[in-house]
């Protein structure tokens, strides 16, 4: 056991620190609006930069424009990306999942015609898992896709489909063999959202925002070319982009939550409230959790480092991360009382994540199913459905 | 960055496994709770045999100079175990007396205890139930016959089996420990009966006791407890996850095996979430337990956050995994004859030993609000 970081994860560390603050833009100025263009704008040359730069993709292949390397270093950049306050990436989905996955699966054609423009933000990717009727129950997906010559004719609909409307391309799952049992008669499409027959109607959240989107199919021709992998094999691709996509998610959660911490910590302050018992319980119950996932995510990064699978404590961080954002965002607003309803001024934004964060717990995965899995997977319960 | 034990301490965690398996199965820890002292001389000679009493004594008083991950790795096994007797208590003061700087006593007392020929307990609650030394209020006076002992310590662990209490007390105002045979006169041990009969408490009363001997005095005095305190700590954390998952392993178990309406009850989602429930909250302690030891075996400068961090998250799931466990179990599970009671009584006590979550999320808060 030694926890102090070995010599090269640290050498890796100060090269991204170093590339960070020489590059990392002002932080943008205005409503940062997926509805305001100039926001989108200001997104798109981050990743640009990030890509000529070599650090986005740190886990692709090289001769993608990726850096080869592991999770290890992706976490590492993601943590020093999100002290230095960097902005998102845009492009997130399509670089944490969907690149990768054709770069494992696609055909040479595939990957010469999507992976550099993919990096390099000139075409933003898309999700399309979930359906209205297929939420947590992926499997039993519904959009139909029929052969028609060389072409699928696409029917249905899409939803809770995140930066679809500034999106060019979405990863689709389509059920394209409804006699067959329900993973088997599913396939990925790569589709142009150009194409006739598609429209987007952005999702108001209870936020208030409108990150996702209903995708709506009438009548969308896809060439068979865009087919990703088998035809009825996209069960098999959908958990590869997922199994990409947990990847990609270590280092910029904790220093996130850290940064909101010493806010909250700064705000009971502000209050006058650092002498008051059940306060200061409650600012240690939350310095403390935070500090016990940061040692359950090093836990899970030492076994991935070394080439293994991550054990039980790999299945329990996105149900620990959604149990504490929001439990975090509920007591901030405690400790900011009368102000916590507040939509204006400083506390504009912690009222807005405070309503945000009921999202934790169903994105990705609810924490019902998370523990369902954890019951089949980890303990070896037997399955209830 | 490796957060995996060596491979010395996965055959560590293996031989004390085998060994309590076969000297310190559960009905052995049924029979020693009915004793008076819970103290069995030859499971502990198997111990000292094995080097596990002395194992983070230094060498040159005859231990085997091992780090806080490696009595991790033994508590472990034995909260898996729930072993009974004075292993804890013992660790505690042996630790203080090594780390005392007052080294021709540590010769005189620690090489007994690393052949198994001495115990030794640390007196230190009073009437107020606080775990902090400055709140120590016992007195310890000079006079021509030498150090003479004053006042009432409760909840000390182990005092009938133990040889020597170490007393925390003030002299002349300044903190101080003092070694007390347990038979001098005017020491009086009284049991207290505890939810934890595995590990037994008594109330000590030193009625003008004299024959003490000067441990260690002032600054010095308490960083040796601080420093001791801090590797017991660590060795209770790692005791509370080999309870929660003896816990969480028969409780899986259970559900595997229980049929109701036809089916087995682990194919419930409410019981799978419990179950659930109680990984999450072992995994995470696991690996604050073992970040705490870590980090107290390299003395690292955030070793004291480390050390409250995992006693009071081992603390409350500890807690919170045996009302989940007994729950999945059902009616059985809350009888007698049942085991799971035993290790439920263990974390309550360890739960309390050293200073429960609410004591240890008041020093983390001092730390990051003051």
């Amino acid at each position: 056991m030694d926890l102090t970081p070995s010599p090269r994860e640290e050498a890796y560390r100060n090269q991204a620190r170093a590339w960070l603050d020489v590059n990392v833009p002002e932080p943008y100025k205005g409503e940062k609006s997926i509805a305001d263009p100039s926001y989108v704008d200001y997104l798109r040359a981050w990743q640009r930069k990030l890509a000529e730069g070599g650090w986005l993709g740190i886990t692709w292949p090289e001769e993608f424009g990726g850096q080869g390397l592991g999770s290890i270093e992706q976490s590492i950049f993601n943590e020093e990306a999100a002290r230095a306050t960097a902005p998102s990436v845009i492009g997130h989905v399509g670089v944490a999942l969907i690149g990768p996955t054709i770069a494992m699966i696609g055909t040479p054609e595939q990957k010469e015609r999507y992976l550099r423009k993919l990096l390099h933000c000139e075409e933003i990717w898309a999700q399309g898992f979930s359906e209205p009727n297929a939420g947590s129950d992926l499997g039993s997906l519904a959009c139909r896709a029929v052969r028609e010559g060389d072409d699928f004719i696409v029917n249905g609909q899409k939803t809770w489909t995140s930066y679809a409307q500034v999106s060019d391309w979405i990863f689709l799952l389509v059920r394209t063999d409804p006699g067959a049992p329900k993973y088997k008669g599913i396939t990925c499409l790569l589709v142009d959202m150009k194409s006739p027959g598609i429209s987007v109607r952005p999702l108001r959240m209870m936020s208030g925002d409108s990150v996702f989107n209903e995708v709506f199919f009438s009548d969308v021709r896809v060439p068979v070319e865009n087919v990703l992998g088998e035809i009825n094999g996209g069960w098999q691709v959908a958990i590869t982009a997922l199994m990409h996509e947990r990847m990609n998610l270590g280092g910029a959660i904790p220093v996130e939550l850290s940064h909101f911490l010493a806010k909250v910590v700064d705000l009971a302050r502000q209050r006058g409230l650092t002498d008051d018992p059940v306060v200061r319980q409650k600012l240690a119950q939350a310095t403390l959790e935070l500090d016990v996932y940061k040692m359950t995510s090093a836990r899970a990064m030492s076994a991935v480092g070394k080439g293994q699978a991550p054990g039980p404590e790999g299945s329990i961080l996105k149900l620990f991360w959604s149990n504490y954002n929001q439990w975090l965002v509920q007591t901030a607003l405690e400790i900011a009382g009368p102000y916590g309803q507040q939509m204006a001024g400083d506390y504009e934004e912690l009222t807005y994540h405070y309503l945000r964060s009921r999202g934790n717990s169903i994105e990705a995965g609810t924490n019902e199913v998370l523990k369902n899995t954890i019951a089949n997977r980890v303990l070896g319960l037997p399955k209830s459905y | 960055m490796d957060f995996d034990l060596s491979k010395p301490q996965k055959m560590l965690q293996d031989s004390v496994k085998e060994f309590l398996s076969r000297h310190c199965p559960l009905e052995r820890v049924r029979e020693l709770m009915g004793t008076p002292t819970a103290h069995d001389p030859e499971l502990w000679e198997g111990l000292t045999d094995q080097g596990w009493v002395a194992l983070t004594l230094p060498e040159a008083f005859e231990g085997l100079g091992l780090g806080a991950v490696d009595l991790a790795v033994v508590t472990e096994a034995m909260g898996a175990s729930c072993m009974p007797g004075p292993f804890l208590s013992n660790t505690l003061g042996a630790e203080i007396l090594a780390r005392s700087g007052n080294d021709d006593f540590a010769a005189e007392i620690l090489p007994g205890i690393a052949d198994g020929e001495t115990l030794v307990t640390v007196a230190l609650l009073e009437e107020t139930g606080s775990w902090d030394p400055e709140n120590v209020r016992l007195t310890i006076a000079e006079s021509e016959s030498g150090l003479i002992v004053t006042g009432t310590k409760l909840f000390v662990a182990d005092a009938e089996s133990a040889d020597r209490l170490l007393v925390v007390g003030r002299l002349d105002g300044d903190l101080a420990v003092v070694s007390v045979p347990r038979d001098s006169a005017g020491v009086t041990v009284e049991a207290i009966p505890g939810v934890d009969a595995t590990r037994k408490l008594y109330r000590v009363v030193f009625d003008d006791a004299a024959g003490g001997t000067l441990v260690v005095r002032g600054d010095q005095a308490s960083k040796a407890l601080h420093d001791a305190t801090r590797l017991a700590t660590v060795a209770v954390c790692a005791e509370l996850v080999g309870g929660m998952q003896w816990v969480l392993d028969t409780s899986v178990e259970y559900a595997k095996t229980r049929e109701q309406f036809g089916r087995v009850i682990g194919s419930f989602q409410a019981v799978q979430h419990h179950c659930a429930d109680m990984l999450y909250k072992l995994e995470n302690a696991r690996s604050a337990a073992y970040y705490a030891a870590w980090a107290v075996s390299v003395d690292d400068p955030g070793a004291d956050r480390a050390v409250s961090v995992a006693k009071a998250y081992c603390s409350d799931a500890a807690r919170e995994i045996g009302n989940l466990g007994i729950q999945v179990h059902g009616g059985i599970g809350f009888t007698w004859e049942h085991d799971l009671h035993l290790f439920y009584r263990r974390a309550k006590s360890n739960e309390i030993l050293f200073g429960d979550a609410t004591f240890h999320r008041e020093r983390i808060a001092a730390l990051v609000i003051d």
